[in-house]
């Protein structure tokens, strides 16, 4: 019988046969905590015993999270994670470097790695086909000190991929309507891996964008193949020789086919406050909007921004909202000044955001008011996520998200382009 | 954990529990502090509820609780608020493994069966739940033999300091 995505990667990393069901021990390639998460871990790493981190070079702090620091406690929260980066020889990527989920993208995942974070949205990397998945301090503070965890091996569903995306729709919409056909739990405790002929024209933004949300319908990882669009992107980035083809076989066992074509696909909007209360963006517009937030490791990357930039050149936001925009990194800020992105927005009226997680999840850089409305182009719109229960957090693409900046009211982004 | 017989009142909660909801992120700077922390378990959602729970009160949710983020601070703030263990039709994946890590019991049931206020007898050895205000009696499913190990310790930390490795 032939072997899933998931199994293939299991498989090699715990080097026995790992089938959907199995739990298997396996080796961890990249470790990382982020700033809200890292203290616990780094308490719960101390409170094992431990003092030596299994693979100093392979464990990576990202203070992204509250960055720059909003308070007096986050900002000794990042000293706490400072000393231990210098005490144990870990890496760790600095106020303002970006999101952590963008910089393991960027740096360091590679197809058939073992990557477990301390944040759910680790499943990023997926789009590289790695297994990368999100994990509470405990867990992250034990693959630091032995450098492997366990796992359940998941059962896969095959989300087949034909056709191409129609003018104004992306990724994210692609996610959302996924998300809301199967539900907000639709793929718990299972692998989501991504196949078909749509691939070939899917780049690794796109990839990305859909991987990152694997989590929101329960997966555990969100896989993507690796094939020439990851050979490239790992060229692009540094670390061609790192590439390897991973596929599933094509006897693998799926638990379920979910075949989608992209042509039928129209811009998607996620209402509050569950991410998979999904509808069309053409039977919502015209709710009117105090704040757009386009960022985030979902859709903060420069294909992201160029695509808001677009929308928004030689318009204005709407006087009545507020427009935010944080790049996903400094490598996608500095590439989107260097092609006039940033101009285009800065003169569309937006505040441009430092690198990291900002306005996501309501530590600082954007708490909407009480009623407030937020079109954001974030993850998760969870009753109080953005910093204020009384506010209301619609998700969208970029392109939504523009576009509604500019008429104040939620809009179709096919209408501006 | 030395009881395997749990005894207290049920706190119903509806679907779709979020980790937003159990301790939103506004609170993060207080993730270094756990006993303020935790006054604000659940305060959107079940206002007054740090102040209403009392030791050994199960959690009684429906589907899909614990969905959202990995911070362990969920669990954690909810074991010392003082409950007991959580029971849920369903539980979302790194939660649930969150909750056995930080040793609080978490079993998978019939809600529906349990109403807001009533006394539940809990085996966790033999995985049953009686409720003792309507009579019955019901199953939970088994966990994976590692997470039953882990909670038997009373969480990841302690199993790990005793077998220093995972056994499977």
């Amino acid at each position: 019988m032939g072997e899933t995505l998931a199994e293939k990667i299991l498989s090699l990393k715990s080097q026995n046969k790992a089938r959907a069901g199995d739990i298997v021990i396996c080796e961890v390639d990249l470790a990382f905590v982020q700033d809200t998460t890292g203290p616990l871990t780094v308490r719960q790493f101390k409170g094992s015993g431990f003092q030596a981190l299994a693979k100093p070079t392979q464990t990576i702090i990202f203070l992204d999270h509250a960055a720059p620091s909003p308070s007096r406690q986050l900002s000794n929260d990042h000293m706490f994670l400072r000393s231990f980066a210098q005490e144990t020889g870990s890496a760790i990527y600095e106020v303002g470097e970006g999101i952590c989920h963008q910089l393991v993208a960027e740096h360091f995942a590679n197809p058939g790695d073992v990557i477990v974070g301390s944040d759910s949205h680790t499943v990023t990397s997926g789009a590289l086909g790695a297994f990368a998945t999100g994990m509470g301090s405990s867990d992250v503070a034990v693959a630091l000190a032995l450098g492997k965890t366990w796992f359940r091996v998941p059962e896969s569903f095959l989300i087949d991929l034909d056709g191409a995306f129609p003018r104004g729709v992306y990724a994210k919409d692609l996610i959302l309507y996924l998300i809301g056909r199967i539900g907000a739990d639709g793929a718990n405790y299972k692998a989501l891996e991504f196949g078909g002929e749509a691939l070939a024209g899917m780049s690794m933004s796109q990839r990305l964008t859909v991987a990152n949300m694997a989590v929101e319908a329960g997966a555990k990882v969100g896989l993507f193949p690796a094939d020439k669009i990851t050979e490239d992107f790992l060229m692009q980035h540094g670390r061609g020789d790192s590439y390897k083809s991973i596929y599933p076989d094509p006897e693998a066992n799926y638990e379920q086919v979910i075949p989608v074509s992209l042509d039928r696909l129209e811009p998607m909007l996620s209402l509050p406050h569950t991410v998979d209360n999904v509808r069309p963006v053409t039977g919502v517009k015209g709710i009117k909007i105090q704040q757009a937030f386009v960022g985030t490791c979902t859709n903060g990357r420069l294909e992201d921004l160029a695509v808001a930039a677009q929308i928004l050149k030689g318009n204005k936001r709407h006087p009545d909202t507020r427009l935010l925009v944080a790049p996903a990194s400094r490598q996608v800020l500095s590439e989107a000044t260097e092609k006039g992105y940033v101009s285009s927005l800065l003169e569309a009226g937006a505040t441009i955001l430092p690198p990291g997680c900002a306005a996501c999840l309501g530590l600082h850089q954007g708490i909407p008011g009480d009623g407030e409305v937020c079109i954001s182009t974030a993850n998760r719109n969870f009753k109080g996520r953005m910093g204020n229960p009384e506010a209301m957090v619609y998700l969208a693409s970029p392109a939504t998200a523009a576009a509604s900046a500019i008429r104040g009211e939620i809009t179709d982004p096919r209408e501006l382009m | 954990m030395s009881d395997s017989v749990l005894k207290g009142k049920a706190i119903k909660l509806g679907d779709n529990i979020s980790t937003d909801d159990i301790i939103p992120g506004r609170f993060a700077h207080l993730r270094s502090n756990l006993p303020e922390l935790a006054k604000h378990v659940l305060e959107d959602t079940v206002p007054g509820f740090y102040l209403r729970v009392e030791p050994g009160d199960f959690l009684v949710a429906g589907q899909n609780i614990g969905l959202g983020s990995s911070r362990e601070h969920a669990p954690l703030v909810i074991k010392m608020s003082g409950v007991g263990a959580i029971l849920a039709k369903s539980v979302a994946r790194i939660f649930f493994r969150n909750a056995v890590n930080q040793g609080l019991p978490i079993l998978l049931c019939d809600t529906d069966k349990i109403g807001d206020g009533d006394e539940l007898e809990i085996s966790l050895t033999g995985g049953t739940i009686v409720n003792l205000t309507s009579g019955a009696t019901l199953n939970s499913g088994k966990m994976p033999p590692i997470m039953s190990a882990i909670l038997k310790e009373g969480g990841l930390i302690q199993y790990i300091q005793k077998h220093k490795n995972f056994n499977l």
